[in-house]
């Protein structure tokens, strides 16, 4: 009975902690979504240039780690601003299909672009912490990263709450997200608000990407891609544009991958965040969190 | 008046004599440089696959161009199709014809299986569901040994210019003919509005899984011609991405249009074929492209207008704008 509840805790710390890292990336997607209604498919690999910013701030540049991850999240902050003013801005009122494949396209540029100038090769990123290993209880072990990634988050996802919460930014975005016209006549500079939102998203991506290259040591140009996708579904699954949506479908994509690794179907994981994702739209159309919405002709 | 519907409704009218007289045409100058070595094996794949993209990009249109659902999964019924030719064709020494129905005939029942749920849903929710059913069925087949799991599956290749071109035809045809029947209108109307759709007495749901099923079938036959002719196929081959780049060439060419997306198809596999040794390059100056082209150009390249002969007969111009 012990190991059993010994399992449960373990997948439950190495769930939390991936969790969190998808979280991160979910609420870019998320916010973005909220206020332009655009899949953001960029967003995993904005993630890969905050990874490769720490990685060049911790190896190259000697720094220690909060200022390598200030550096990255500032970087990819202006980086997902100049994209967003590039080639967002000249679509807000074309198809969103056509946006959609802009962001495709953004990806694709980003992804082998950074294969280009980076050179396929995978990096390692230096051990930027202890590597101790804690084991507490029975069978029970978690790493100093894990801590790390877990106190990171909850920081980061506190002053957003705030920021959303009680600065004029803050309202500004949720004005703009409720209706663009009507903000715009209270005085409120929606291109600004727009910005600022994709700088928000991008920088908490660059947090994500570097606390993957923390944890998991190894860096690649494509590595956007999966996790990417991971915490749109994550994004999708808490109900896309809320922001404690993204947290939740964060946490719940994390746990379902690792208690499916964990019970030995590692290959399956993927299958099983996708299962559930499909039987949740099925059952609650648009998402955990989300409202349903009627129709009116 | 009576003479004019006969004239319509007679399959060797003028316009698809004329049209015939073309893909003869193509076949044969293909064909024979092929035959006189003037084209090396290198064109005649790219040429091929031409049309297993026409195919799929065709089929897609259906789907999200005609239908408006937009749905990203095409590689996953394309999957589907591949594998269960290739299941027919090597494992079970059926016959490649035998191998293209079955693969074509179990995506078309995925779609209807996928579709009837999930066409529930709306917008980017469908997107990512369609999505997610993709990868699933990627997964399936990297877990699935039987059929080569994750070091890929051996099929011999049967497939030639003469198979690809002329399946290729014969599925833009149907797909073509099907969205001027009743039941392609019916789609066209859940597109442009799905509540006074249903107003008008369609069955909404019905049309969809159609269109759907109808698509899937299509992406499957297009995986079954790719399964025989490229001598192994990978479960890495069939993932999101290529999803991606079947409605990059859909919304390249012109949602609702299908010559748009038949050259939409036929232009993103020449350059990358012409690019092929510059792989990283290539990607950059697609992505590049793909975004220059949606800033100045949001509707692709033909918009939903269809290229036409009529320039052919004149006469007819009239006419044409009355029925269109």
């Amino acid at each position: 009975m012990g190991s059993v509840t010994d399992f449960v805790i373990q997948q439950l710390i190495n769930g939390i902690s991936l969790g969190s890292i998808y979280a991160l990336i979910a609420l870019g997607y998320t916010m973005v979504y909220g206020i332009i209604q655009l899949i953001n498919f960029a967003h995993g690999d904005i993630m890969m240039v905050g990874a490769y910013t720490g990685w060049f701030c911790t190896t190259v540049l000697k720094l220690a780690f909060l200022p390598s991850l200030m550096i990255a999240m500032v970087l990819s902050a202006t980086l997902g601003m100049i994209i967003e003013r590039i080639a967002y801005k000249p679509l807000r009122k074309a198809s969103r299909l056509a946006a959609l494949i802009t962001a495709i396209g953004m990806s694709f540029f980003l992804e082998y672009g950074g294969i280009l100038v980076l050179t396929p090769q995978t990096r390692t990123f230096p051990a930027v912490f202890p590597q101790t290993v804690y084991n507490p209880i029975g069978e029970i072990t978690f790493k100093y990263g894990d801590i790390v990634i877990i106190l990171t988050t909850v920081i980061l996802m506190s002053l957003l709450q705030f920021t959303v919460k009680y600065t004029r930014v803050g309202k500004a975005m949720r004005a703009v997200s409720f209706d663009k016209e009507a903000a715009s006549l209270m005085g409120i500079n929606v291109n600004n608000t727009i910005s600022v939102t994709f700088a928000i998203g991008s920088s908490l991506a660059a947090a994500a990407g570097v606390l993957i290259g923390v944890y998991f040591n190894t860096i690649n140009p494509l590595m956007g891609i999966m996790p990417g996708l991971k915490a749109f579904v994550a994004a999708v699954l808490g109900g896309i544009g809320i922001i404690p949506g993204a947290m939740l479908g964060g946490l719940a994509m994390g746990l379902i991958e690792s208690f499916v690794s964990g019970i030995g179907f590692s290959t399956w994981r993927d299958a099983a965040a996708f299962f559930i994702l499909i039987i949740v739209l099925i059952v609650k159309p648009t998402g955990l969190l989300g409202k349903n919405i009627r129709e009116k002709v | 008046m009576s003479n004019m519907k006969m004239s319509k409704l007679e399959i060797f009218n003028r316009k698809n004599v004329i049209m015939l007289f073309l893909l003869l045409l193509v076949y044969g100058i293909v064909q024979l440089l092929f035959q006189n070595q003037i084209l090396n094996k290198f064109y005649m794949m790219t040429f091929i696959l031409v049309c297993i993209y026409i195919i799929l990009a065709v089929s897609q249109n259906l789907i999200t161009g005609f239908t408006g659902q937009l749905a990203i999964g095409h590689a996953g019924f394309m999957a589907i199709g591949a594998y269960m030719s290739a299941l027919v064709t090597v494992k079970l020494d059926g016959s490649l014809i035998a191998g293209l129905i079955f693969g074509s005939i179990v995506a078309a029942f995925a779609g209807i299986l996928i579709g009837i749920p999930t066409l529930r849903l709306k917008g980017d929710y469908l997107a990512i569901a369609t999505l997610g059913l993709g990868e699933i069925v990627r997964i399936i087949f990297l877990n699935t040994d039987y059929l080569g799991g994750a070091t890929g599956f051996q099929v011999p290749k049967v497939i030639n210019w003469t198979w690809a071109f002329w399946l290729m035809v014969i599925s833009v045809v149907v797909i073509k003919n099907f969205i001027n029947s009743s039941h392609g209108r019916a789609c066209i109307a859940v597109r442009e509005n799905e509540i006074a759709a249903e107003a008008m007495g369609i069955n909404t749901t019905k049309y969809k899984v159609m269109a759907f099923a109808i698509g899937a079938l299509f992406a499957g036959l297009a995986g079954a011609i790719y399964a025989n002719y490229m001598y192994v196929i990978l479960p890495g081959t069939f993932s999101f991405l290529k999803s991606f780049e079947i409605l990059v060439m859909v919304v390249l060419g012109g949602l609702g249009s299908i010559t748009g997306c038949i050259i939409g198809a036929g232009l993103m596999t020449l350059v990358s074929a012409f690019l092929a040794n510059y792989p990283e390059m290539r990607m950059v100056i697609i992505a590049v492209l793909l975004i220059l082209l949606m800033i100045y150009r949001p509707n692709g390249l033909l918009g939903n207008k269809e290229f036409k002969f009529d320039f052919l007969n004149p006469k007819k111009k009239g006419e044409e704008n009355g029925t269109a």
